[in-house]
């Protein structure tokens, strides 16, 4: 094309510089973070801690709440909240059970009803946030509870085994080691989060769900059907619990039922300690992966050295304010020179 | 009154002045902003501050209201070295400041947001809000100003706004120097005259106004002196009776500009692309009827709440109506969002620059590109970043904004020129009908007459553009008819030939008892 040496190449190079510059500079912090509590425990505990054995079982733990948190991401970015995605975790694995251990319907189809089925329940979610204006927070908090319920009631409140004898195939979604060394559910978060880097970075629905999150009626009034793309991110949010309620199953080789609630709670940890800011408009998955991965080492290592569990969220709660405060404190100095 | 003695020290220093600044600079990242900057304001005068957009104006009074913090020079007030770091420091020094956006809560009510941070109290800790609303109707009614002192601010107009804005900063006793930045941008002509008549009464020989505007007639009604500044640098100080217009806005834009004449002739002889009739809603609009050619400018004149922003809402859908009749291009249409005008190649461009147009927190080139991406900047639903910043980078250049470049995000702007990124979103898009409220607020002369050309070009090449404006000379200027609206109905609808300030300004001010019949306003 003729065209290709219109935009000057400073000007191109300029926007580089200034577009994602704040956002680079706390993803750095952020990484330098988990670098650093990385090491901490290393020195506390050389022996275990840095293990291969040790390491893949951190990925592993980041992969559910890391899974949830990428679907919560994009929500948060439009200035929405979805408390949902643990209970909905649950509900989606005892679904994957219900269809494939008691209706006997075939694996892989029985994981794309699941993918499907937490689509549906993000779908409503956004029916409910988008059409009939309910704040997000409520939506999503009935939607919890309804799923935390409906989990019970459809499981008898019991676990449902996936044999390894007739399911081995479900549980290697998880288990299996595709990579040598590398548990499948990390390769899977891994491809998650890629793909959400490129919804979020390349397409149409992560320009509007930044649009929306900066300012929606604007976004509404420049001729974007703000409510139908609403509707669209939170069903996307529900297809990432979908998985994570796949993948959570598998590794357990169980549906747990009365499990999940606190899920969410950590998702949001996660993105925020990412750096996506809870008033919508800004964000980043890469920040995500990372606050997911912060947490993971956290509780990982805080178990090795025997730190009871309640010191462990004490800890985890102190983890989250600093973050934040660091946040806002280098917000303030780039607001004010 | 004793003079300071570090006053004193410094020779430039001039203890006459009410308020002085000296050497001023500021720069942001990528931008000087200001460099070397002087203004005097004397007592008991207006000064009328004039500059491009972009020029530094808001800047200056940022800085001298402590919400930025100067990089060098030095500020006097009264006399006194003028050190504030913060806008609650700068009111307790006698500095009130309205600025150019609207700096109000939405949802808190009018009582409310004039005293924000002042609530009368007993007990140090107990409101009363009925003395509160008390004293808001004391001073509204003082001012002259009919706004309800119990409404959220967010169901108001942009002008009702602004007047709140105005009453909240005339209500500080204490304010010796009152700052004006672009105060009547959302004001129509019976308004101005009524802030004017304000800020009469406010100044005595111990206050003074500093009062920047665009609107060079109305500068030259209420200002003594004129301070012109250019790109950051303090250009000249004139009085204001002995400087003609033309003077004033080639020493702002250092070259002198050509305007169009008006448009002449109707179009009637064009086809009609939108009809709309009996177009009414719950709150306001009563059968509303009009048609649009096509290759023709519309205006819609009438006072604040008149309706005609109520009629570009509803017929992109962003309101509900009680009844609607719309004739697209000889095809009925129902318009339910504004998705569905866009996609009838229907844009809409609001009057609320801040709330219901920029996305802030993102860069000029997504602002732009925003309302173009899924025709134009996909592919296979794949942004086309690169494409996105080349059609941003030739609005920029189309329109001359004023950034250092596209990523920047657009909240570092100054107001014309994020006004600007905005009409350039609706240019991008390449819609047939473009509504447009008050598309040139707080867009300096000579941008505007650019934008007016820009315009009539549209026009000449098939675009059929309804044009919304307080501005009557605007109107005047643009319009090859006009609409004019009061109550809610439509009033009348001119010619060019027929429409003059007399025979609008009577259409606007007609009052229910003036509007008899529906039949009558048919038959226009
Ligand atoms: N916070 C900021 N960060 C970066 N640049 C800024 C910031 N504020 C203002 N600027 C830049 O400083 C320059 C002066 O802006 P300012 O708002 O003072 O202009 P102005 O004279 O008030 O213009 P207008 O008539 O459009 O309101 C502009 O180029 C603007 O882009
Ligand atoms: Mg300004």
């Amino acid at each position: 094309m003729s065209t290709k040496t219109n935009p000057p190449a400073a000007v191109l190079a300029v926007a580089e510089k200034t577009g994602g510059w704040r956002e680079r500079v706390q993803q750095l912090f952020a990484l330098a973070g988990l670098v650093l509590i990385f090491i901490v425990f290393s020195i506390a505990r050389p022996q275990i801690f840095p293990s291969w054995s040790n390491v893949t079982a951190i990925l592993f733990s980041a992969t559910v709440v890391g899974l949830l948190a990428l679907g919560v991401t994009l929500v948060i970015i439009t200035s929405g909240i979805d408390l949902s995605v643990g209970t909905g975790m649950t509900l989606t694995a005892v679904m994957a059970a219900t269809f494939i251990v008691n209706w006997h319907i075939p694996i892989w189809l029985g994981v794309i009803m699941t993918l499907l089925f937490g689509a549906l329940i993000g779908l409503i979610n956004g029916v409910n946030v988008a059409v009939f204006g309910l704040p997000p927070f409520i939506a999503t908090l009935a939607m919890m509870l309804v799923a935390q319920g409906l989990a019970l009631v459809i499981s008898n409140a019991a676990p449902i085994y996936f044999d390894p004898e007739n399911f081995s195939a479900y549980l290697w979604l998880s288990t299996g080691k595709l990579v040598p060394g590398l548990p499948n559910a990390v390769l899977v978060f891994a491809l998650a989060a890629v793909v959400a880097f490129i919804l979020l970075n390349k397409t149409l629905l992560g320009r509007y769900d930044i649009s929306i999150g900066s300012n929606e009626e604007a976004t509404a009034l420049s001729g974007i059907n703000t409510k139908k793309w609403t509707m669209i991110i939170y069903a996307v949010a529900g297809l990432f619990t979908g998985l994570a309620g796949v993948m959570i199953s598998a590794r357990l080789g169980s549906a747990q039922p009365s499990t999940g609630a606190g899920y969410e709670l950590q998702a949001i940890a996660a993105v925020v300690i990412g750096g996506t800011s809870l008033s919508g408009g800004k964000g980043t998955i890469v920040g995500t992966v990372i606050g997911a991965l912060i947490i993971a080492v956290i509780n990982n290592g805080l178990q090795i050295m025997s730190v009871r569990q309640e010191w462990q969220n004490v800890i985890l709660g102190l983890v989250i304010l600093v973050v934040v405060f660091i946040d806002q404190f280098r917000a303030r100095q780039a607001a004010t020179t | 009154m004793t003079t300071t003695e570090t006053a004193a020290a410094t020779g430039a220093h001039n203890a006459e002045l009410l308020l002085q600044v000296e050497g001023v600079e500021k720069s942001f990242p990528g931008v000087k902003a200001l460099e070397d900057m002087r203004l005097d304001l004397r007592r008991g005068e207006v000064l009328g501050l004039v500059g491009e957009n972009g020029a530094g104006k808001s800047t200056l009074m940022k800085l001298l209201t402590g919400i930025y913090t100067r990089e060098a020079g030095d500020f006097w007030l009264d006399g006194q070295p003028l050190q504030v770091t913060s806008p609650k420091e700068a009111q307790e020094a006698g500095l009130a400041i309205i600025h150019q956006e609207l700096n109000l809560v939405p949802h808190l009510t009018v009582a409310e947001n004039i005293w924000l941070g002042r609530e009368p109290v007993t007990g140090g800790f107990f409101t009363q809000p009925g003395a509160q609303v008390q004293k808001t109707r004391e001073l509204l009614s003082q001012l002259g100003m009919h706004i309800d002192a119990k409404a959220p601010v967010s169901s108001l107009p942009v002008a009702k706004q602004q007047m709140v804005e105005i009453a909240k900063a005339l209500s500080f006793s204490s304010t010796k120097v009152l700052i004006m930045d672009e105060p009547t941008a959302a004001l129509n002509e019976a308004e101005v005259d009524q802030l004017h008549e304000l800020i009469r009464r406010f100044i005595t020989p111990q206050t003074g106004v500093v009062y920047i505007s665009h609107r060079m007639a109305e500068l030259k009604r209420i200002a003594d002196r004129i301070t012109v500044i250019r790109d950051g640098h303090y250009i000249d100080t004139m009085p204001m009776a002995e400087t003609s217009l033309d003077q004033v806005i080639s020493k702002m834009v250092g070259r002198s500009i050509n305007t169009e004449a008006r448009p002449e002739g109707v179009r009637d002889d064009r086809p009609i692309v939108l009809s709309v009739s009996d177009l009414s809603t719950k709150a306001l609009l009563q059968d509303v009827a009009f048609d649009l050619h096509r290759g023709e400018v519309l205006g819609f004149a009438g006072l604040m709440g008149a309706g005609r922003t109520e009629v570009a809402r509803a017929i992109v859908g962003a309101d509900p109506v009680t009844s609607a009749d719309v004739i697209l291009n000889g095809n009925r249409v129902t318009i339910s969002n504004p998705a569905q005008a866009a996609h009838h190649g229907i844009g809409y461009l609001s009057e609320d620059r801040k709330r219901m147009g920029l996305m802030l927190s993102l860069p000029v080139s997504h602002n732009i590109a925003v309302s173009s991406l899924s025709e134009r900047f996909t592919r296979f639903g794949f942004l086309r970043n690169k494409a996105i910043i080349e059609a941003a980078e030739a609005a920029r250049k189309l329109l001359s904004i004023k950034t250092p470049d596209v990523n920047q995000l657009v909240k570092y702007l100054s107001g014309g020129n994020q006004q600007k990124a905005i009409i350039a979103r609706w240019l991008v898009k390449d819609c047939d009908i473009l509504i447009f409220d008050e598309p040139t607020r707080g867009i300096d002369v000579g941008a505007k007459e650019e934008i007016y050309q820009l315009l009539n070009k549209l026009a000449s090449q098939g675009k059929s553009i309804i044009m919304i404006s307080s501005e009557l000379p605007e109107i005047l200027r643009m319009s090859h008819r006009v609409v004019v609206m009061a109550d809610g109905r439509i009033t009348g609808i001119l010619s060019a030939a027929e429409a003059t300030q007399e025979t609008i300004m009577r259409l606007a001010t007609h009052r229910d008892d003036a509007v008899t019949t529906k039949t009558e306003k048919a038959g226009i």
